[in-house]
């Protein structure tokens, strides 16, 4: 009985996933609302208790995605994988006011290549600052905090070993999920409620997944602006990490 | 018909993502540029050019509008989905990189925003969330 349900969830796993998320917002608008009386968003409870579910389903199953490497809750991978996500972003652009776009264009730019330059900086400076001297390595510990896409490409363009490959991988993973719960937190301080901001945001930000998920908490209106800068800054850094920015690198150490 | 409207924001990403990857190989990278980013625009264009004519109906425009409110429950899956364990496991050097890399990109954020002027005035504040209806 109990093994064929387990199957049967298995089978269908998108639609258990549907049920699963719904169920999750449900018990996230709830918290909102009555535990602390709407000053925290529910989509930023559900997003938390979402990476929560991920770090128990992760350390449970081994896995490295999350709550989805659980069998029952597969098709978690599939609702919110790399697809779906960006037909969701695509389709939060209708209804965008394009004069805004225009407006906050060339500050979205600069933004994007400011952005990438700092939190490769920034990655740089840490990993200096634990004992690092090989560029290659520095480089692409630097890479990594850019995007957790930008540091593996960058490590194996230059041959890092896999060890600091992997330490690439979670600082990129770290930015995302902290981005993930900093921004709603910061939101107002930081002016981040009308498009220009959040184009700005996107572009100095970045990593895809966590300006998704922080703007969501944040204000859902303001998900097509920053969307849009920061779709370009994984290129960007692949573009620029194993390049202009490790020549750079090497000209110092 | 609704799938109109879906077959719509499906064209659009596919279009947007062979220019991203066309522009990426252009360049030289193994990656995606702004293919996502395109297809928005893409979006924001055609859909422009059929409204101005009349010629984007109410259940052609929901085939768009329920990706759209379908987006924060998809991005709570993405969430699940995320290798929150690896991060936490990655040492102090990946802690510390990924934290300093946000902290100075939400730093700058008002800098680069500057003041606050017109076009950088808050939306209306009846926040539309997607996720009650």
């Amino acid at each position: 009985m109990n093994d064929s349900i387990v199957s049967l969830v298995d089978k269908y796993h998108l639609i258990a996933a549907f049920a699963v998320v719904g169920l999750t917002m449900y018990v996230a608008y709830w918290i909102s609302r009555n535990l602390t009386a709407g000053r925290l968003h529910g989509s930023a409870i559900a997003i938390i208790i979402g990476l929560v579910l991920a770090y128990v389903g992760g350390v449970s199953s081994g896995g490295s995605k999350g709550l989805s490497d659980v069998t029952l809750f597969s098709g978690l991978g599939l609702m919110g994988g790399g697809m779906l996500r960006d037909l969701a972003i695509i389709a939060t652009a209708y209804g965008v006011r394009l004069h805004e776009i225009k407006k906050a264009g060339l500050r979205g730019v600069i933004a994007l290549f400011l952005g990438v330059l700092v939190s490769f900086v920034a990655g740089a400076v840490v990993a200096i600052g634990f004992g690092y001297t090989d560029p290659v390595d520095i480089t692409t510990i630097a890479a990594g905090a850019v995007t957790y896409i930008v540091g593996p490409v960058t490590g194996a363009t230059l041959g890092a070993s896999s060890e600091v490959i992997a330490l690439s991988i979670a600082a990129g993973l770290v930015k995302s999920i902290l981005t993930m719960i900093a921004t709603p937190m910061t939101a107002k301080l930081i002016g981040l409620d009308n498009p220009r901001s959040a184009m700005i945001f996107g572009g100095l930000i970045g990593t895809t997944s966590g300006v998704a998920a922080g703007l969501a908490a944040t204000d859902a209106r303001l998900v097509p602006y920053g969307a849009m800068t920061a779709t370009f800054y994984t290129g960007l850094g692949i573009l620029l990490a194993p390049t202009v920015l490790f020549l750079a690198v090497r000209a110092i150490f | 018909m609704v799938i109109y409207g879906v077959a719509l924001l499906a064209g659009c990403m596919l279009a947007g993502l062979i220019i991203g990857d066309v522009l990426g190989q252009l360049l030289g990278i193994d990656a995606n540029l702004g293919g996502v980013g395109i297809a928005m625009l893409l979006l924001i264009f055609v859909t422009g050019y059929l409204k101005d004519r009349g010629k984007l109906p109410e259940t052609t425009e929901s085939g768009i509008t329920f990706w759209n409110a379908m987006y924060i429950p998809i991005v709570v899956a993405m969430a699940a989905s995320q290798n929150v364990a690896a991060a936490f496991s990655g040492g102090m050097v990946a802690i510390l990189a990924g934290v300093l890399a946000v902290v100075l990109g939400l730093a700058l954020v008002p800098v680069l925003t500057g003041k606050k002027v017109d076009d950088a005035s808050a939306l209306e504040s009846t926040p539309t969330t997607p996720s009650n209806h």
